[in-house]
């Protein structure tokens, strides 16, 4: 059987302007109550508004957010019946075109001869997650993960003596808390946090990195990992880093944990941080249909 | 908020505190890698190259009581030729602590904009020379150029236009002091703070 027909490509150039150029409601919510615990004066409250201004000013001028664009993280769900190379070919087209557009910055260098790609094509960028899926549109999912907030994760293999952290969500805790710690504002905080528990090296990473697409206010359908959540973010914010690492409240904006099966053997931590410049957006493609979110 | 206006005296370097927030306006001078390791190479390290004379004198006269920040901007030539920023945030600023003591030192730079902060060579020049390092929004990228009212030059555009440097006309550009001319780090203090609370949240 054929593959269906279809061209993305403007859809996907749509997809790239919005996510570098409009912060999501969810996150744009979440400075604003963080602006709130501050102290009126303080660095803390300056740095957030100012971080309110320059998002309500990019979406104005429809100019990127912050000057990094980041890697551009793709997540494809699709029926059966698709070509995952065609559409990976209009990925391609809206990412070129994008940058020509100033939407994005070339970010692509090539780690042997260090010559820039000057489009964001390189060896794993973009970088493509496929997943045929049961229901009948297209969901393209996009995520702008800042390079400064990047350098910020770690990965913990469990037990740690020096953490006293051993092989369960109480060792979890504290590898995650310590990750905080040492980020300090180093990130662009308040980050988010997306911890991947269990899994080989390469996949614990990616769990947590599949968690920064999820939305600031969903609830994690393993109980046991919504209270882990909601304790983290707590305690996160009781660590007094603040925003920029000014010292305040708000160190924050959320924690989302999720975990895969592990060998006897293993038992990885991933820690995923996302500076506020939290660049996600979707796109849903229904008999014809795009509609974005 | 403190108001600075360029050239900024050792006297109003010396009054301002961590933590405090401060309105920059004048001109400035962007400046990484590549523009760190050339002054101190040709200008601090033996005799200034012939070739360099003139950019030597530039900076002897823009820097001094002057203002560097590290940043690499995204910029656009309009019809005219005339360059503007579109997006320009601060880079992480402590790639550029092997140099910022001797650059300090031999320009009378008076404040270093960036983010991150800076480590104890940088803090130790800013006690010796009157200088501050102040934090500029990470990621506010727009607002920040927004604040760049206009591009006076460029300046060694062969090290490429991020790592170029720009000279600059800002108004208004906010920032927080981190890095104090008495020792202060907001840096040091916000470390040393979450790690206690830390300790105490996993005692
Ligand atoms: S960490 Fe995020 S906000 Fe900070 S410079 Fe990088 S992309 Fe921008």
């Amino acid at each position: 059987m054929n593959p269906v027909k279809i061209d993305l490509r403007e859809s996907l150039l749509e997809l790239v302007r919005r996510a570098s150029t409009q912060l999501p409601d969810d996150v744009t919510r979440s400075l604003h109550e963080g602006l709130l615990h501050e102290r009126v004066g303080d660095a803390a409250a300056s740095a957030l508004k100012i971080v309110l201004e320059n998002v309500a000013l990019a979406a104005e001028q429809n100019t990127p957010i912050c000057q990094d664009t980041g890697t551009p993280i793709f997540v494809i769900h699709h029926p059966f019946g698709y070509s995952q190379r065609a559409i990976a070919a209009d990925v391609e087209w809206a990412v070129i075109t994008a940058t020509e557009h100033s939407y994005l910055r070339p970010n692509a260098v090539d780690s042997v001869t260090g010559k820039n790609s000057g489009n964001n094509i390189g060896s794993g960028l973009p970088s493509l997650h496929f997943h045929e899926w049961e229901q009948e549109e297209i969901r393209i999912d996009l995520l702008l993960k800042g390079g400064g907030s990047e350098n910020v994760g770690g990965q913990y293999a469990l037990p740690s003596a020096p953490l006293s952290a051993g092989r369960d969500l109480e060792g979890v805790r504290r590898v995650v808390l310590d990750a905080v710690f040492k980020a300090q504002g180093k990130g662009c905080g308040p980050g988010i946090i997306g911890v991947g528990i269990g899994g080989d090296r390469p996949h614990s990473a990616w769990v947590a990195k599949e968690q920064l697409f999820r939305l600031l206010g969903d609830v994690n359908e393993d109980s046991e990992l919504a209270e882990l959540e909601q304790q983290l973010l707590a305690e996160g914010n009781r660590l007094g880093i603040g925003p920029m690492g000014f010292g305040g409240a708000t160190t924050l904006l959320g924690v989302k944990v999720g975990a895969a099966h592990r060998l006897p053997a293993s038992y990885f931590v991933s820690i995923a941080y996302l500076c506020w410049a939290a660049r996600r957006a979707s796109l849903t493609f229904n008999n014809g249909e795009v509609t974005f979110a | 908020m403190h108001n600075l206006t360029l050239p900024i005296s050792e006297e109003q370097i010396r009054q301002l505190r961590v933590g405090d927030t401060v309105s920059l306006t004048g001109t400035i001078y962007t400046a990484r890698d590549a523009a760190h390791k050339y002054m101190v190479e040709n200008f601090i390290q033996g005799e200034p190259p012939a070739t360099e004379r003139e950019m030597l004198a530039e900076l002897e006269q823009g820097l001094s009581g002057g203002v560097i920040y590290h940043c690499g901007p995204i910029v656009r030539k309009d019809e005219s030729g005339k360059w503007h920023f579109v997006a320009a945030g601060p880079t992480t600023s402590i790639r550029e602590e092997p140099y910022e003591y001797q650059v300090i030192e031999r320009f009378g730079v008076r404040a270093v904009i960036g983010k991150g902060g800076m480590a104890d060579k940088t803090l130790q020049a800013c006690g010796d020379h009157g200088a501050v390092y102040l934090h500029a929004i990470g990621g506010a990228a727009s607002l920040i150029a927004r604040s760049v009212v206009e591009v006076i030059g460029l300046f060694k555009e062969e090290f490429g236009l991020p790592e170029a440097f720009w000279k600059i006309r800002v108004e208004d550009f906010q920032c927080v002091v981190t890095m104090d001319s008495h020792g202060g780090s907001l840096h040091k203090e916000v470390e040393a703070l979450s790690e206690r609370n830390l300790q105490e949240i996993l005692k």
